[in-house]
């Protein structure tokens, strides 16, 4: 429990450990950002056929440098209608969540399981833990013992950034976007929870170490067959992503910044440093996304030891790797999806992804209770879980049928309140 | 010493905080140091090893319920600084001082019953052990059950009944919620809801 080199009294040499740590993750995570805006840029053009950035540096890759400057030494504008404290204070919100949420995510160390100490010859107690100065750590900034809720909060806090840099623009444009970003944050974290509950279920524990080595535990190939995507069964895997992209309004959910309606959305006002502000804490949000998904879903660093490198260094590839996947993924979405609509927005959070994941929850429930000594359906384990998936698939099935014809009855209902004439619902279902 | 400190840090931002919200005349900056005392609270959960606690305190409060807060003064348009001279109901300001300084008298008297040399926290006030220790000697726990084990151990174990009464009355009040709305009208909610109208 908790980072290894924090067990004992704590000296100065601990404490520069951990405030080198985070100074080399917000290092990493910045040049993390300028290289994914590069690849966003690059990725995004290629399958619009374009060239995107190639001038500034080999294949463009300064062209975020470029910019950075560019955005440091033009005119800080401060509306004359803006409240001017929660003007400036807005982008710190933004930013400040942004950055902490990294500081849970394990990046490297080895988690192959044949980790050996090699003075004694005798297996390691702690995986994925690196010896620096002297002290064994994990490769991660802090160890919060309940490292998901904090993500959770952070990204719950990420939304005031939004909210209060809409409306103390004073101007109705960002306003309305940051109306738009409340009622988003809201509703998507709902699903965002409960399919992480799911992971939390499988793993045991709230701890984000604790959650990759429950994944990596079994050996082979990775052990890949216990990552979380499997074990879990794809669904909470699926609603994450989705409830993801939304929390990062990122396309296809970006109504809060959607250009075409509402100007730039909540950062209309904002020039300078100030904007470019909110743009690094919306690619590191974007990164740790990534980050939080290979943690949760692809057992993070875990992978199999290929010989050559130091194994703290293989999962250190293996985790680039899957993040790389993953923000391939966010790209990919943007450059294919349009915009959703406010109301499907509303619909596809509140009627789908929140029952799915939450059904989805009592079955995984259900079946690990049935593993357990304490059922006597059948003679064996494997009877007793078949049972409990029937009646807990054909419960899900009834509830979700109940919910679509409850929805149905509504829409009709409201149709017919407004005069129009009805629509067939094989129409309707479609539309959805 | 570190705890010290902390605790000075945490207390001066909770205080601060609280005196923000009453002492700002504008709604979304009363919020906004509404926010920091909660996190002034929160940090005080970590220093008593509540972690789970103290990430509850800002998901929930700091987050969900601030938000539910600055969306409303948003969308009502409260922005302007209200008229603090007019008091919307009779009586009120005197009722809150005294129900405030009965608060007060109260959390005053805790302190002095369980006093340096009295009994402490629970003990002192209802004479009965506390549960936390009861849990903490529970032979059920093979090793030290971290904070969210005794949490899961009371809300699931002693209190099941009481916290899925809770459970209940928070969906009758969403639903109740909903059922006020819809009444309104038909022809209020078709300009509410976008997308809805054209078709």
């Amino acid at each position: 429990m908790g980072d290894p080199y924090l067990q004992n009294e704590v000296d100065i040499g601990d404490v520069g450990l951990a405030v080198g740590k985070a100074v080399v993750a917000f290092t990493v995570l910045l040049v993390a950002v300028m290289l994914m805006v590069w690849f966003e840029r690059k990725v995004v053009s290629r399958l619009q056929n374009r060239i995107g950035p190639n001038v500034a540096g080999p294949f463009g890759l300064l062209q975020t440098l470029a910019d950075g400057l560019k955005l440091f030494f033009k005119e800080d504008i401060i509306p004359t209608n803006s409240d001017r404290f929660v003007f400036k204070l807005a982008p710190y919100l933004s930013l400040v969540p942004a950055f902490l949420t990294f500081a849970v995510i394990p990046v490297a160390g080895d988690f192959s399981g044949g980790q050996v100490d090699a003075a004694t010859g005798l297996p390691l107690e702690r995986p994925g833990t690196v010896t620096i100065f002297g002290r064994e750590t994990f490769v991660q900034v802090a160890d919060v013992p309940v490292g998901i809720l904090f993500f959770l909060a952070m990204s719950s806090l990420a939304v005031y950034g939004i909210m209060l840099a809409g409306w103390s623009s004073g101007s109705k444009y960002p306003l309305l976007a940051s109306v738009r970003a409340s009622a988003q944050a809201i509703s998507y974290e709902a699903a965002l929870g409960l399919s992480l509950a799911a992971v939390l279920l499988v793993s045991g524990s709230l701890s984000t170490i604790d959650i990759v080595n429950t994944q990596a535990a079994g050996g082979g190939f990775g052990g890949f067959t216990r990552w979380n995507f499997i074990v879990t069964g794809f669904v909470p895997f699926i609603v994450f992503v989705i409830a993801g992209t939304a929390e990062l309004n990122r396309p296809p959910f970006d109504l809060v910044e959607a250009e075409q309606e509402i100007v730039g959305g909540f950062h209309t006002e904002y020039s300078s440093i100030r904007f470019a502000m909110f743009f690094l804490a919306e690619f590191m949000n974007t990164v740790t996304m990534g980050a939080l998904i290979v943690t949760l879903f692809f057992g993070g660093p875990a992978g199999p030891n290929l010989g050559i490198l130091p194994g703290w260094l293989w999962g250190f590839v293996w985790f680039f790797s899957k993040l790389l996947f993953f923000l391939f993924m966010f790209v990919w979405f943007r450059a294919t999806l349009p915009r959703l609509r406010y109301d499907q927005l509303m619909n596809l959070g509140w009627k789908l992804l929140i029952p799915i994941s939450l059904g989805w929850l009592l079955l995984l429930a259900g079946i690990r209770f049935a593993r357990t000594d304490e059922l006597d359906f059948a003679d064996s384990a494997i009877g007793n879980t078949a049972i409990v998936m029937l009646v807990g698939v054909a419960g899900l099935m009834v509830g979700g049928l109940l919910l679509s014809m409850a929805a149905r009855a509504a829409r009709t209902d409201r149709l017919e309140n407004e005069g129009l004439v009805a629509v067939p619902t094989r129409v309707l279902v479609e539309e959805e | 010493m570190v705890n010290t400190i902390v605790f000075a840090v945490a207390a001066l931002v909770v205080v601060g905080g609280a005196l923000g919200v009453i002492l700002n005349t504008h709604p979304v900056r009363a919020a906004l140091s509404l926010i920091a005392s909660f996190f002034g609270v929160a940090l005080l959960f970590v220093l008593q090893e509540a972690h789970f606690l103290a990430l509850i305190q800002v998901v929930v409060y700091g987050g969900a319920v601030v938000v539910l807060f600055l969306f409303v003064i948003m969308l009502l348009g409260v922005d302007a600084t209200e008229d603090l001279n007019v008091e919307p109901i009779d009586g009120q300001r005197v009722g809150a001082l005294v129900v405030g300084a009965a608060v007060f008298g109260l959390l005053l008297a805790g302190l002095f019953v369980s006093g340096p040399g009295g009994d402490k926290g629970a003990v002192a006030l209802t004479g009965q052990p506390s549960f936390t220790q009861a849990i903490v000697e529970n032979p059920a726990f093979e090793e030290e059950p971290t904070d969210v084990d005794l949490l899961a151990d009371d809300l699931f174990g002693r209190n099941l009944v009481a916290f899925e009464a809770t459970a209940l009355l928070l969906t009758i009040a969403t639903v109740g919620a909903v059922v006020l709305v819809r009444n309104r009208g038909a022809e209020d909610l078709v300009v509410d809801e976008p997308g809805s109208a054209t078709r």
